[in-house]
């Protein structure tokens, strides 16, 4: 049986590269994107993550995974990172790693939950929280290159935890055919038409596409998000083949 | 190698060699999964085992569930890197499940409702280290974690330990499972870190 193709050999998508902080950009109080430079990049698929490895100087190593923000710019890589109160690793990226500094990286990983520019159907991106980093991803691989529709709907707690705003504002009004909604779940603006709460069906069938239209759907956030909006599209009609799910825990 | 990062120290966690290389500790319990948790009915449920040649083995799950029981306490380690120590779990060991099945094959492809397949040698599954497991720490599974039944092979990194599976086909030829074929190791031990395809 034939193996998906992804980019990059095996064997250089295996090998562990140095990576050099190059700029850090502040996302939301809690998120900032790093940009890192390696010495070599194959290119990588909308969705797909990379391992960061990062090694004391005792030798101690530990290792996670990142979803890849945007296409590759040659050797450079975009990762969003969300810091979790108490981890070891996502507080020491957003907070302490400094320009210049080295980790590794290793990847790109996961050839699944992956978009790719030539597939012309109708897409539904619904992400909580960070999740949306990897359909951030998708969208900018989108731009100028595919007329597939998109709909992004972002469940965030509070507006100043909407990662990408600004650009996406910008994108929803440049782009054609992109369109993106907010669920707020613990405060809505002021102005806002819906009180908050987590994402329910009619949020779905607002903001997303009719089952008919048979949109490829890209789901991303915690297990219980994941979970839920999984459920609501599979109710609503959707083709459970049509749902690609990815989903973290903490740390 | 002589790269470290700056200002790194990291958290040792104390788990007396537990732990297998690349590994952290969790005491949640995460999912991976590919797409939607499927629902599948009691009524309707079924495994079944196919040999190479030979007839189907199926059993409901009112017949999967009068089999002799096992209570295992296993570490399981996911490749997203998180591992979980002493999980409780009860099911069927696929030895009970296999006794009677003819086979000449040397591996398995395991199905679960929804579509999902991994792979793994058949030697795997016997010998007491795989079970058709259907409780949780005391309880029933939840259906995110792979209820009614899941496949559990926790010396192997655990997309291994199939959710909602149905069966195995028993198959003379190593054949790619779901994450298999998009990159991931056909074998997945933990302490050999064979998280990908060349490690």
């Amino acid at each position: 049986m034939a193996r998906a193709a992804v980019p990059g050999g095996l064997r250089a998508r295996r090998a562990w590269r140095p990576a050099v902080l190059l700029d850090r950009r502040t996302e939301t109080p809690s998120a900032c994107t790093l940009v890192l430079e390696v010495d070599e990049w194959a290119g990588h698929l909308a969705g797909q993550h990379v391992d960061v490895r990062l090694t004391a100087e005792d030798g101690y190593q530990t290792a996670r995974s990142y979803s890849l923000a945007a296409p590759a710019e040659g050797r450079r890589l975009e990762i969003t990172v969300q810091r979790t109160a108490g981890g070891e690793v996502s507080p020491f990226l957003t907070d302490d790693l400094g320009l210049g500094d080295q980790v590794e990286v290793r990847g790109p990983l996961g050839g699944w939950f992956v978009w790719r520019p030539t597939d012309p159907a109708p897409v539904l991106l619904v992400a909580g929280g960070s999740g949306v980093v990897p359909l951030m991803a998708m969208i900018r691989a989108r731009a100028g290159v595919s007329r597939a529709p998109f709909r992004l709907v972002h469940s965030v707690r509070t507006p100043e935890d909407r990662i990408y705003a600004t650009e996406l504002r910008r994108r929803a009004a440049e782009d054609g055919g992109l369109d993106v909604a907010y669920v707020y779940t613990r405060q809505a603006p002021p102005d806002g038409p819906r009180p908050p709460g987590r994402i329910r069906a009619d949020d779905l069938v607002a903001h997303g596409w009719p089952p008919d239209f048979e949109p490829t759907c890209y789901v991303c956030g915690p297990t219980p998000l994941v979970e839920a909006v999984a459920g609501l599209l599979v109710a609503a009609g959707h083709d459970p083949d049509r749902i690609r799910t990815e989903r973290f825990g903490g740390s | 190698m002589s790269l470290f990062t700056r200002g790194f120290h990291g958290r040792r966690s104390d788990d007396d060699g537990r732990l297998p290389p690349g590994q952290y500790l969790t005491d949640d319990f995460p999912v991976l999964s590919a797409g939607p948790t499927p629902q599948v009915p009691l009524d309707r449920w079924a495994f079944t085992v196919r040999p190479e040649s030979g007839e189907a083995h199926t059993w409901s799950w009112a017949e999967l569930t009068a089999l002799p029981t096992e209570s295992v306490t296993v570490d399981i380690h996911c490749v997203t890197r998180w591992s979980k120590l002493e999980t409780q779990w009860r099911g069927v060991s696929l030895d009970t499940l296999l006794e009677d099945v003819e086979t000449a094959a040397d591996f398995a492809l395991v199905h679960s409702y929804g579509g999902y397949t991994t792979n793994l040698p058949l030697e795997d599954l016997l010998d007491g280290k795989a079970w058709v497991a259907f409780e949780y720490d005391g309880d029933e599974l939840a259906a995110e974690h792979g209820g009614p039944a899941r496949l559990l092979v926790p010396h192997l990194y655990f997309w291994k330990s199939a959710k909602w599976v149905r069966g195995l086909d028993l198959l003379l030829h190593d054949e790619p499972g779901f994450w298999e074929q998009l990159g991931y190791h056909d074998y997945g031990d933990p302490w050999r870190e064979q998280r990908y395809q060349g490690d």
